[in-house]
């Protein structure tokens, strides 16, 4: 039957049909849905890990216990995953491994733009990329044969435009496989230098030979236009937008192996035009390939340049000199940036951090949000878990000064990642640090997936909840409190006798998402407008119910969930 | 045939999934080859939200882009303000006349600009604003006024009325099919 899916859901159905048992991931948009999709078929055993690293461990051991299998992941958690990926490259598989990596090209969601393509060269692993959902479904299929037939695991690279794109697929059945046998081969499976080194020719060997496949395979494919005057090479959702914009005016050879690459098929093809164009988003490396291998007639990167996507306007105003026509207004419209939502726990947390002027160092979460006016309470940035280690390096460089005025915020999914390891060293090489713990009990940002504080797997089934307060206490930290950030005096009390004290503390602020089906929200409030002043001091919370019409603070009844914050806020009694 | 665009705008929580979700399955039971683009992650967070809906023989790119738009359906006018650009010469806005104060407008550091429609309608804009709050309040919640778009929408469009109202039976939960085929009739009779 012909369905719309995502391009993440038919990835999942590929999974499915291919006989996949068991997929361990880690949440991350965009990669999510593939693993959320893939656990609603009763065949599969899917879990979340509480890391990317983890995940893969998890999936590569069931790869050599003989099971089909799978792991999914963003780009920034394939660098956390690099580690097991690069030496599962020499140990191969048993039955399949299937790796999905999502980059984020134009950053819709994410910290950074790297090109995952890096990662499938550097590890010498093979990468597929689809560019619609049908061959999404299709290349996952195809990457577990490839996977089993050249002993290796297979990265399939999302992107946002394919993953989060739903397009056309014929869904099939699924393939019923018995467990490969199992037989101990530490040859292949200890990666002690005298193993890696035997594996380590079988790695190069292995990368000619799927070479010699890239030629012929499937994968990559032809396209030619009679009309053609200049040829196009192409990948992923550029295929897309390179069609759409130039239709039958370019011959096109689309690369859907992008890790190795052909060598003949490509030459052959860039000798039939005088011009070839390399339209590939990030990085240039399939324009580098044809360079390497003596195809000079390219042209990419110095057109299409390095960063975001290269959708069809951009090329058919690059390649075509089209442009289309459009009207603006002549008005200033303002942006609408994404806000902590009405009700959010974060909102009170964050508050009190401005109020109170400190330095926060900061994570990847919904609170990310918290950096953003009028909150404008957070430093720095950069990586999950870099909160806790971050600031523990800022207090030793800067000492007492900075100990007593900054703090670490981190959600409670990101602390389980890879922020317990950072407390570990705040404890261990004694520094004077304050880390508060966002609890919302869910992985908020990427859509509210379980993890192991929450008390449920990935199912939805009960399951064991590390204590985050005794958790602390083990690695060595002393001072541990909990506050409800509804409640905004309680919270201040709390951050300040932090700061003060003269030892590391954690505080645990808890309160479920407000977007959390299971949280009962109070009645909305309402301003009384003969008591309001219009002071402003409750739009100093950044909550995107209430706002200020004819000099009076208004709350929005279809967004406000009644936390009550403003009504602490408001010294004039007068929200109700 | 010429591959016609549809751009769903509007503000993350506003019911914009749903929306496209519909319209996918109304253009899917047509024999069309279809393609539909959505926005995940940090955007819906109460941002500008964009989803995209290609039709035709065969749908190449997912997205829209300035200029291309064949219907914009807006849940909120800034948003349609914003999304202007995207209209083809000669394609239709359909936009509620709800407001949302962006975060700018809440703390003061922008305005709300006014009479939006009357602004976007002297740029050349065929607009058909529509009160889809009250209407869905009407229905029964102020939630559906997604659905009551989709009922502007269906007027607009040349498909048998049963495509539609088997597409909300496929899309919305069993529990919540009468109040938004109620708040799809409305729409379909503005």
């Amino acid at each position: 039957m012909k369905k719309l899916m995502l391009g993440n859901e038919a990835f999942a159905r590929g999974l499915y049909e291919a006989g996949c048992k068991v997929v361990s991931s880690y949440p991350g948009t965009p990669s999510t849905e593939i693993t959320e999709e893939v656990a609603k078929y009763n065949e599969v055993y899917a879990e979340w890990a509480p890391n990317e690293k983890v995940a893969l461990e998890v999936a590569l051991g069931a790869s050599i216990a003989g099971a089909r299998s799978f792991c999914g992941m963003k780009h920034v958690g394939l660098n956390v995953a690099a580690d097991p990926l690069y030496t599962a490259s020499y140990s191969g598989v048993n039955a399949g491994l299937v790796i999905a990596v999502a980059d984020d090209q134009g950053m819709h969601s994410s910290q950074n733009e790297q090109d995952s393509r890096h990662h499938a060269i550097a590890s010498k692993v093979p990468m597929l990329e689809p560019s619609d959902s049908a061959e999404c479904k299709d290349f996952v299929k195809l990457a577990f044969e490839i996977s089993e037939n050249f002993d290796t695991p297979v990265i399939v690279r999302m992107s946002t435009r394919v993953a989060h794109s739903q397009s056309v697929v014929a869904a099939e059945d699924r393939q019923e496989l018995e467990l490969k046998e199992y037989i101990k081969t530490p040859q292949k499976y200890v990666m002690m230098p005298a193993y890696a080194k035997g594996r380590h020719v079988f790695v190069e060997e292995r990368t000619n030979k799927l070479t010699e496949y890239a030629e012929t395979s499937p994968l990559n494919r032809v396209e030619i236009s009679e009309n053609a005057e200049f040829g196009v090479i192409t990948n992923g959702a550029a295929y897309q937008y390179t069609k759409e914009a130039l239709g039958d005016k370019a011959s096109v050879l689309k690369i859907g192996m992008v890790n190795p690459m052909p060598v003949k098929l490509i030459q052959d093809f860039a000798a039939k035009y005088e011009k070839i164009y390399i339209i590939e988003e990030l990085d240039g490396i399939i324009e580098q390939h044809c360079r390497n291998i003596g195809v000079n007639n390219v042209q990419g990167k110095e057109i299409f340049g390095y960063i975001g996507e290269i959708p069809q306007s951009v090329i058919a105003e690059k390649i075509l000199g089209e442009k289309k026509e459009f009207v603006s207004l002549d008005e200033n419209i303002p942006v609408r940036p994404p806000v902590m939502c009405a009700g959010c726990p974060h909102r009170g947390l964050f508050y009190c951090l401005k109020k109170l002027g400190v330095t926060v160092s900061g994570d990847i979460g919904c609170y990310t949000l918290g950096a953003a006016a009028p909150l404008n309470a957070m430093d720095t940035t950069i990586c999950m878990g870099a909160s806790i280690s971050g600031l523990h390096g800022f207090n030793k460089a800067r000492g007492a000064e900075s100990e007593h005025k900054s703090v670490a915020v981190i959600g409670d999914s990101t602390f389980m990642h890879s922020g317990m390891t950072g407390l570990v060293n705040i404890a261990y090489n004694n520094s004077n640090s304050t880390v508060i713990i966002l609890d919302n009990s869910i992985t908020g940002m990427t859509g509210h997936q379980q993890n192991p504080t929450t008390g449920k797997n990935l199912k939805g089934d009960p399951a064991a909840a590390v204590n985050l307060e005794e958790l602390c206490k083990a690695i060595g930290i002393k001072r541990v409190q909990v506050v409800d950030p509804y409640h905004l005096a309680e919270t201040e009390k709390a951050i300040k006798e932090e700061l003060a004290a003269d030892e590391a503390s954690v505080i645990i602020s808890r309160r479920p998402c407000a977007l959390l089906k299971y949280v009962k929200h109070n009645p909305p409030f309402a301003v009384d407008s003969e008591k309001c002043v219009g002071c402003k001091a409750c739009m100093k919370l950044g909550c995107p119910a209430i706002s200020v019409k004819d000099k009076k603070a208004v709350i929005d009844h279809t967004q406000c969930v009644g936390c009550g914050i403003c009504q602490e806020q408001c010294k004039f009694n007068a929200i109700k | 045939m010429e591959t016609k665009s549809i751009m769903i705008v509007g503000v993350g929580g506003q019911g914009s999934l749903l929306a496209s979700r519909i319209i996918g399955n109304v253009l899917l039971s047509q024999g069309y080859d279809v393609k539909v683009s959505e926005v995940h992650g940090m955007s819906q967070r109460g941002g500008s939200v964009v989803t995209y809906v290609k039709y035709g023989e065969k749908v190449y790119s997912p997205i829209v882009e300035k200029g291309e738009a064949d219907i914009i359906i807006s849940f909120e006018m800034l948003e349609t303000a914003r999304a202007l650009p995207y209209l083809k010469k000669g394609g239709k806005m359909i936009t509620s006349v709800q407001q949302i104060d962006p975060m700018p407008v809440i703390t003061g550091t922008a305005e709300y600009p006014d009479n939006l429609v009357e602004k976007l309608k002297s740029a050349g804009a065929d607009v058909t604003a529509v009160d889809a709050l009250t209407l869905a309040e009407q229905a029964g919640t102020a939630k559906a006024s997604n659905v009551v778009l989709m009922g502007v929408l269906a007027s607009k469009m040349d498909f048998p009325e049963e495509v539609w109202q088997n597409a909300l039976e496929q899309c919305v939960p069993p529990k919540f099919l009468e109040l938004n085929k109620k708040a799809f009739a409305l729409g379909r009779n503005v």
